[in-house]
């Protein structure tokens, strides 16, 4: 019996539904090939915005328990110029991510890639870290809707948006993109949050703040991934403190029909993607599931 | 419960040694430090300024490490600019190390600058080894050289072979320590093993001088280093990620890497020549 974890999302066909999430291993064509290699259903992209950006000072990350980490790269990325040159022979499964502060800034960017091998492009509406960037643009509902028509007049290619929890309810958010055509929704992003060395009195991240991801915000996701599928017809990709193969089960009863990872990375290495994969497989195989899609949403019923 | 090598310990700075005037080690007790493997690096923080990848150098105390500095940039002179009783943050150890057994039997170190800092960490490791050690160090000039005085102590002990070369000749032989490396291995057949850390481009000599020889050998890489635990690709070289691939590579593994010593990625992550 061979347990089918191949997935559909917004007209993809994707091998498995663990993504790699933005901002992870994120900015080399090299680095991409090893991770399709080891089993990754697809890769999104280091946020690329109009001009290469060298991001924040170290430290730009601090773990914050084993499982948790806070970090404010400060969305450092060569720029779109420099990455189309990076990906022109790309022929995995990628996604790029696009960040900007101006609603101009993304058509520009999205027809850099207009000729390349790619699967499409997640908006990222919720850095929680740079001012003007990010989640100062998704909390603007009018703003997120101009940037996604002008991205979707751009491109065929399907557009995914990635909310997070900043001033907006992610409800409102997420139904906006939809209404402008977001072809999915990923959810969560990472939370703004902080960590203060308590003897030498001072926060240890460069900007201070910055975002928390891993185990800590996994029942907030959980939590957004349903209630957005609830509400919203588009397929969500789950994000955020997925650890094990049963966290990724959990997202996709919640609704999710793909997930992403991250932190885990941090803590596990690039082979836990492979693992994540093979114990997505045994789960099906355990519970005699013929088809992962059979979970989605289950938990709603 | 054992410390999580990934949570930052604030430790006080317990000692200083001046190295020369450009160039200090700070000493200090951190258990996890003081087992670092010799290769391994630590990421120190220097409240309100930075966070530096630096490799990890010896301490003779139990339960404590050293680093060495040399203050260059913003985040080096911060740090070179603190002394006893100051509080710096360290995670870590991260990384491989060298590979060292017995069987080598003739081996060679060869590094320069703040590079010497792991290879003086390996000798320590190993000086104690049935196994015939020569020492090869570079520098611009005399005043730039340290770690001297520790391998001559260490030579009372254990014959080391301490060949020194200096750009301006001012001590040692006139050139670079690539040289007196390709002189060497013309007179000696029988090396075992060369490890190397100092910049890329001259551990690119050192990688070309031992496939000529038929020589084995491993070179600390450096990269541009944020996270340290293999998430966020600043340190990529091809597909390798140095903080947790490296940074210790050996030449088999070089031959793939068609990065080295051609190109490394700035901060922005945009692939630039050297």
């Amino acid at each position: 019996m061979d347990y089918d974890i191949s997935i559909n999302i917004a007209g993809l066909d994707l091998k498995n539904p663990v993504i790699v999430a933005s901002g992870i291993l994120g900015l080399s064509q090299c680095i991409f090939d090893r991770l399709y290699k080891i089993g990754a259903g697809a890769i999104v992209s280091k946020s690329i915005s109009l001009l290469p950006r060298e991001g924040y000072r170290n430290p730009t990350i601090v773990s914050v328990d084993n499982m948790s980490y806070i970090n404010a790269v400060g969305l450092a990325n060569p720029g779109a110029e420099s990455f189309s040159t990076e990906i022109s022979k790309n022929k995995g499964p990628l996604l790029v991510s696009l960040v900007g502060s101006e609603k101009s800034e993304f058509s520009v960017i999205v027809r850099k890639f207009r000729d390349h091998k790619i699967l499409g492009f997640e908006l990222n509406l919720s850095c929680p870290h740079v001012e003007k960037m990010g989640m100062e643009i998704g909390d603007d509902l009018k703003l997120v809707y101009d940037i996604i028509q002008s991205i979707k007049k751009e491109t065929t290619k399907p557009l995914f948006v990635k909310v997070g929890l900043g001033k907006s309810d992610i409800l409102e958010v997420a139904k906006v993109a939809e209404s402008a055509g977001a072809d999915g929704i990923t959810a969560i992003n990472t939370l703004r949050a902080m960590k203060i060395d308590i003897e030498t009195q001072c926060p240890v991240l460069e900007n201070k703040i910055g975002g928390l991801s891993g185990s800590a915000i996994k029942p907030l996701g959980i939590r957004c991934v349903y209630e957005l599928s609830k509400s919203l017809k588009i397929p969500i990709i789950g994000c955020g403190g997925i650890m094990t193969y049963s966290d990724v089960v959990e997202y996709m009863m919640a609704g999710a029909s793909a997930i992403q990872i991250g932190s885990l990375i941090g803590l596990k290495g690039i082979s836990s993607i492979g693992k994540i994969v093979m114990g997505l497989r045994s789960y099906l195989e355990a519970g005699n599931i013929n088809d992962i899609k059979e979970i989605i949403g289950i938990a709603h019923r | 419960m054992p410390i999580d090598k990934n949570l930052m310990r604030v430790v006080k700075i317990e000692d200083v040694n001046i190295e020369t005037p450009t160039v200090k080690t700070i000493f200090f007790k951190d258990s996890l430090s003081s087992v670092s493997k010799p290769g391994q690096f630590l990421m120190v923080w220097i409240p309100r300024r930075e966070e530096l990848p630096l490799s990890v150098m010896i301490s003779d105390t139990k339960n404590h490490a050293a680093i060495t500095i040399r203050k260059n940039g913003y985040g080096s002179t911060s740090l070179f600019n603190k002394d006893i009783g100051d509080r710096i943050g360290i995670r870590g150890p991260f990384g491989n190390s060298f590979s060292f057994n017995k069987s080598l039997k003739n081996i060679i170190f060869l590094g320069g600058g703040t590079g010497l800092v792991p290879l003086v960490r390996l000798l320590y490791y190993i000086k104690e080894y049935d196994s015939k050690f020569t020492f090869i160090m570079g520098a611009k000039t005399k005043s730039e050289l340290f770690f001297t005085e520790l391998i001559y102590e260490w030579a009372k002990v254990k014959k080391i072979d301490l060949h020194i070369a200096t750009e301006d000749g001012s001590l040692g032989t006139k050139g670079y320590p690539t040289d007196i490396l390709r002189a060497f291995l013309s007179v000696h057949k029988d090396i075992d093993m060369i490890y190397t850390c100092g910049p890329e481009l001259m551990m690119k000599k050192v990688y070309d001088i031992a496939i000529i020889n038929s020589v084995r050998m491993e070179a600390s890489i450096e990269r541009y280093m944020k996270c340290g635990i293999g998430i966020c690709s600043s340190c990529c070289i091809n597909d390798k990620l140095v903080c947790v691939d490296g940074t210790i590579f050996n030449e088999t593994k070089i031959q793939k890497l068609t990065e080295f010593g051609v190109s490394y990625r700035n901060k922005s992550g945009i692939l630039t020549k050297f």
